[in-house]
């Protein structure tokens, strides 16, 4: 009896929890199809599901009009370089608030995230200025730096919260057997939480490729990344939804790639830990 | 030898000259079909100047941003931007912008339409060349109508639009009377009650500055507004904008539709629209016994930045694209009706172009619009769907947000009104115009 409600409850939560899925991929998958109908089909009402006939002339266009390779690249550079430039910091950070805590480590930690709190529209202009006075408009380096900034209080809570798991004493042998502070970081440390700084490399990458406040505001030309390659495509006046759909697609479509091949890390760094 | 010498020099300064006088240019522009063609055209103009373009193409709402903070910074990232009928007076006024009082003879500045090179002025100076412009009018299906057996005058009053719209509403078939603005923000909805509060009479300053919503003239546009939209409106009309109106429309689910000039070739365009054949055109209505009408004015146009190093070459393109040759180049390849409109004189004056139907009523809306004399009563600002004041757009959207909660039916008219009246009197005296 017991079993059989066990296999009742199964089936229901695998059910509900393909339902909740599909919900959440939904909007995905509705401007995939948008992407491969001509601009009457993308606003017929009511809509067309799968029954159109199929088109690739969306993307043709999208191809003819813009630069993807630049645009793609672009993103490239910024979400792996700010990625890679918080992970180097971050660590660090994250290892002396893990293991050598002071009385003020909490607060700091809440004070990190209090920068996130505050809406970037609010600090346009100074940065703006600053941006104008060092010469970093339009520049992939400033770009890195600022979604490196906005991303790091992210990295280092997820970092601290990974480390906290790591027992101490760990490193405190590795410490007697007489490693230096690189050493402990580098071979002690960083390989037993290799899951951890995966998904939170993985995190920040999505949040930095997905980033499209500074990243439109910052660039014009030579470092616009992909979230300006979509902006050039909506329009207020006039209904060109199959092409914003089809830029659409091919902006998310190494993300959704990289992020279906990396799930097992992802799912596993994000809920490191949630059982206690 | 000497000879030798002199051609050498000669060859290298030729050099040096065309290195300096070929630019890239850089210019940030909205992602409407206008401008898009454009962009297939840069070819044309390198072709002739030498000159690059490296285009920068944005949202409407994003390049706003983008390009004020730019500009206000003197953040020099562009060499034209793409700007409205609302901007260029202000940033005119503020010395952002250089002026265009040395274009060429062949230019022939005076061939831009009266109204649109005094919006785009300031004291008298152009700021900006217009690249295309719009009024409002009535667009409304001509079969709907004649089996409705009315009959669409050429300039027709609210009531008989209410009339009409009663008469070609039909719930079964799914077809709304008639189609109009709802969605909040300044330039969406807000602009489309703006001019229709002008044509029951009404205003949003006196000339002191001081906020008129508490006035009939706004009470009674608002509650025509919101009675005919829920007698004979698409449901969830509050938050329909151009995009969302246009696509009902050219699915035949709207008997009338008042909106921008430039949805004429959209709606008429048979590859897009189930309608195409069917669509009659009329002058944006007026209250009974008002004399201003409910159209507005407006114009993309191309501004060069104070600031920019590459003044002439951006000059260079505007003269290009603004020209009459460039609208000869579209004509050509695409057809008279795909050529931007309601810019230039001449444009109106070619008898190719003349045939095409809707040419004539949007010359006579844009016509028909004065920014400099908007209401019915005096006003202290200049713009008709705005108010060019800096303030105008924050302002704007907030009333505009309390009037799509009526639309919604969140809150009452006479609620909606005073919060207006209050929210406006606040921001102006805060910003220190009363």
């Amino acid at each position: 009896m017991a079993r059989a409600v066990t296999t009742k409850r199964k089936t229901l939560t695998t059910a509900l929890a393909w339902a909740i899925g599909l919900l959440i991929f939904f909007p995905i998958l509705w401007t995939i199809l948008t992407s491969f109908k001509t601009e009457a089909q993308a606003i017929a009402n009511p809509p067309i599901f799968l029954n159109f006939d199929w088109t690739l002339e969306n993307y043709a266009i999208v191809q003819e009009r813009s630069d993807y390779m630049r645009f793609l690249w672009n993103s490239v550079i910024l979400a792996g370089g700010s990625t890679l430039l918080g992970i180097i910091i971050a660590v660090p950070a994250a290892w002396s608030m893990a293991f050598v805590p002071s009385k003020r480590t909490k607060d700091i930690l809440l004070w990190m995230l209090s920068t996130k709190m505050l809406p970037a529209v609010g600090v346009l202009y100074p940065i703006y200025l600053l941006f104008i006075e060092l010469g970093l408009l339009d520049s992939r380096a400033g770009l890195v730096i600022v979604l490196m900034l906005i991303n790091l209080p992210i990295i280092v809570w997820m970092l601290y919260t990974y480390f906290r798991e790591i027992p101490g004493e760990i490193l405190e042998a590795a410490r007697m057997d007489g490693a230096t502070l690189k050493e402990e970081l580098l071979y002690i440390l960083t390989p037993m939480a290799i899951p951890g700084i995966a998904s939170t490399v993985l995190l920040n990458f999505i949040l930095a490729w997905n980033e499209a406040f500074w990243t439109l505001n910052l660039t014009a030309v030579d470092a616009a990344p992909l979230t300006a390659f979509i902006a050039s495509y909506s329009s207020p006046e006039g209904l060109f939804f199959a092409k914003l759909s089809a830029a659409s697609t091919m902006a998310i479509a190494p993300i959704l790639i990289l992020g279906w091949f990396s799930q097992k890390q992802l799912v596993r760094g994000l809920t490191f830990g949630a059982v206690k | 030898m000497k000879l030798k010498n002199a051609l050498r020099a000669a060859t290298a300064l030729t050099l040096v000259a065309g290195a300096a006088q070929a630019e890239t240019i850089t210019i940030a522009t909205v992602n409407n079909g206008d401008m898009i063609r454009m962009q297939g055209y840069t070819d044309d103009f390198t072709a002739k100047t030498g000159h690059e373009v490296e285009w920068v193409t944005l949202e409407e709402n994003v390049l706003r941003q983008r390009v004020t903070t730019d500009i206000s910074t003197n953040g020099g990232q562009f060499d034209i931007m793409t700007i409205g009928m609302y901007e260029t007076p202000i940033w005119g006024a503020n010395g952002w912008l250089v002026p265009l009082d040395d274009l060429s003879e062949e230019y022939d500045v005076d061939d831009i339409l009266p109204a649109m090179r005094g919006g785009l002025s300031h004291d008298g100076t152009l700021y900006a060349a217009p690249f295309y412009g719009e009024s409002s009018m009535v667009m409304y299906r001509t079969d709907l109508m004649e089996a409705a057996g009315l009959e669409m005058p050429e300039a027709p009053t609210w009531q008989f639009i209410r009339e009409a719209a009663a008469a070609m509403d039909d719930p079964e078939n799914d077809i709304n009377g008639i189609c109009l603005r709802g969605k909040a923000g300044w330039g969406e909805g807000g602009a489309f009650i703006t001019v229709t509060g002008n044509s029951f009479g009404a205003r949003w300053f006196d000339e002191d500055w001081n906020a008129q919503f508490d006035q009939p003239e706004w009470k009674n546009a608002l509650e025509f507004y919101v009675n005919l939209m829920n007698d004979y409106g698409p449901e969830g009309y509050a938050t329909n904008g151009f995009n969302e109106n246009l696509s009902l429309f050219q699915q035949g689910k709207c008997g009338m539709w008042i909106d921008a000039t430039v949805a004429a070739s959209f709606v008429t365009n048979p590859e897009d629209s189930t309608v195409a054949d069917s669509v009659g055109f009329a002058l944006a209505p007026n209250s009974e016994g008002v004399e201003k009408r409910a159209n507005w004015l407006w114009a993309w146009a191309l501004a060069i930045p104070a600031g920019t190093q590459k003044e002439e070459a951006a000059k260079e393109f505007i003269e290009w694209a603004t020209s009459k040759e460039y609208i000869e180049l579209v004509a050509e390849n695409e057809g008279w009706a795909n050529v931007p409109p309601g810019a230039r004189t001449s444009l109106y004056e070619t008898p190719e172009y003349q045939e095409v139907p809707f040419a004539q009523m949007t010359l006579d809306s844009i016509n028909a619009a004065d920014p400099t004399d908007p209401t019915v009563d005096p006003v202290p600002y200049v713009g008709i769907q705005f108010v060019a004041i800096p303030e105008f757009a924050g302002i704007a959207t907030e009333v505009s947000q309390e009037f799509s909660a009526v639309y919604a039916g969140q809150q009452t008219i006479d609620e909606a009104l005073e919060k207006a009246q209050a929210l406006t009197n606040d921001a102006m005296e805060a910003a220190g115009y009363r």
